[in-house]
């Protein structure tokens, strides 16, 4: 969707506002919506495509008034509500629906310092999937496509030449997976785009973007 | 009107694959009210904290758990993990090459690992390339290595121009490049986390690897900073 999520390439959104010795948090309530965010995932109701998604669906004027957590907290309402894990009238009143059933959490406080510490399991590497069909050092061509739901083709990106630089390996395909239409496993790779493709001659001839490309996103060139 | 209808298809289609899609549509209308309140929430504060109390109530999170993830977030995980690695990577050059080539193994090497850190790409800066990592589309990051992003990373100002002006945003942080040093901008909108391997600092030469390890900041591992030769005022 062409959202103002994709904000790549866009222009007086003002200066970068930097934060000396910034905390991990800036209230309480950050920290438990994280952590109840983390937690929840295990239910599996939703992958975390899904959760950028619904993050995506904001409306744009809500999207840039709201901080990064307030845009959570919506997000996660929403999930919670359209897998039925809760209801809104429960949201809303912040009681459980008299009757409902209740459940077991999925993670204990024993459970959680193996989830950062366990070597990194490289799953989606293993994935089978679609064959490559591009080479290292292949000149590219993203697809101009606008689609209405999740993507990870930046607007700034379509339709642009670049050159293959690395095969990442298969990864699952965010644009139909969000939507749970599947996880079309593919390669994802490395591409180099020269800034002047992107941005044309105000940028530094030998400067240089680099987005990692599902597959289906490019085609020879 | 248009726009909450279309806003309801959409969120309507993200979650009811198919054909339970067309009935939430059918509905819409009745959705109304409810976009209402997904405006900004009033109070964050008691509406976290409402949300957290119907969660336990349901059995759907255990506290315990919850403070036990928070406890990470805040203590465990950061960016001396991080600094930990580049240090390393300065002091062996047998970890450094392993580094660049299989990065998720070598971190793993020092205990690093786990969610938003599984498939790590490490880009190594040189005197003629300045590596710079930004998520326009969110706030990729990697976690493992770096802790939780600050804010300023996942806000529009930095997504917005880290692409399309890198050399803006860089003097904006302090950093004036020349002209014949190459930028490269990794835009980290898939599965891939990037870490910046930054220069180590003329005049190191005697520092143990932890003393190493203490001059390297965040930002220099966003590829928004060097490497000071003494520990200085950024994170």
């Amino acid at each position: 969707m062409n959202g103002v999520h994709d904000m790549g390439g866009m222009q007086d959104m003002g200066p970068i506002r930097y934060e000396k010795n910034e905390p991990v948090f800036h209230a309480r309530w950050e920290a438990r919506l994280h952590a109840m965010n983390r937690a929840l995932g295990l239910w599996r109701k939703w992958n975390g495509y899904t959760s950028r998604y619904q993050k995506e669906l904001i409306p744009p004027a809500d999207y840039f008034r709201m901080s990064y957590y307030e845009r959570w907290y919506v997000g996660l309402v929403e999930l919670l509500v359209n897998s039925k894990l809760v209801t809104r009238t429960e949201v809303e009143s912040g009681k459980r629906a008299q009757g409902s059933p209740k459940a077991t959490p999925p993670l204990t406080a024993d459970q959680v310092a193996p989830m950062f510490t366990k070597p990194a399991a490289p799953a989606s590497r293993e994935l089978r999937g679609a064959a490559p069909r591009f080479q290292v050092g292949q000149r590219v061509r993203t697809l101009n496509m606008n689609p209405i739901g999740h993507t990870r083709l930046p607007r700034y990106a379509r339709g642009r030449f670049g050159m293959i630089e690395r095969d990442h390996g298969v990864f699952v395909f965010p644009d139909t997976n969000a939507q749970f239409l599947g996880e079309k496993p593919q390669h994802v790779y490395s591409v180099r785009f020269a800034a002047r493709e992107l941005w044309g001659e105000q940028a530094a001839p030998q400067d240089s973007v680099h987005i990692d490309m599902w597959d289906d996103y490019l085609e020879p060139a | 009107m248009v726009d909450t209808t279309r806003r309801d298809f959409l969120t309507a289609a993200v979650t009811t694959a198919g054909t339970a899609a067309a009935h939430n549509l059918a509905h819409a209308e009745d959705h109304d009210h409810d976009h209402a309140h997904q405006a900004v929430p009033s109070d964050p504060t008691l509406r976290v904290k409402s949300l957290e109390s119907l969660l336990v109530e349901k059995g759907l999170v255990d506290r315990a758990a919850l403070d036990v993830l928070v406890d990470t977030y805040e203590h465990k995980l950061g960016p001396r993990n991080g600094a930990r690695v580049v240090a390393r990577a300065w002091v062996d050059p047998a970890y450094k090459q392993r580094l660049l080539a299989d990065a998720d193994a070598a971190i793993a090497e020092i205990g690093f690992g786990g969610q938003q850190g599984e498939h790590m790409i490490v880009l190594e800066n040189t005197p003629k390339v300045q590596n710079l990592v930004v998520c326009t589309l969110c706030s990729c990051y990697p976690w493992a290595v770096l802790g939780l992003p600050p804010v300023w990373y996942k806000s529009a100002p930095y997504r917005s121009r880290a692409v399309i002006d890198p050399r803006g945003v860089l003097r904006e942080f302090g950093m004036d490049l020349a002209e014949d040093v190459e930028v490269r901008v990794w835009d980290s909108t898939a599965d891939l986390r990037y870490l910046v391997l930054p220069e180590r600092p003329p005049g190191t030469e005697n520092l143990t690897e932890e003393a190493l390890a203490a001059l390297v900041t965040r930002d220099t591992m966003i590829g928004v900073a060097k490497v000071m030769p003494r520990e200085g005022g950024q994170p």
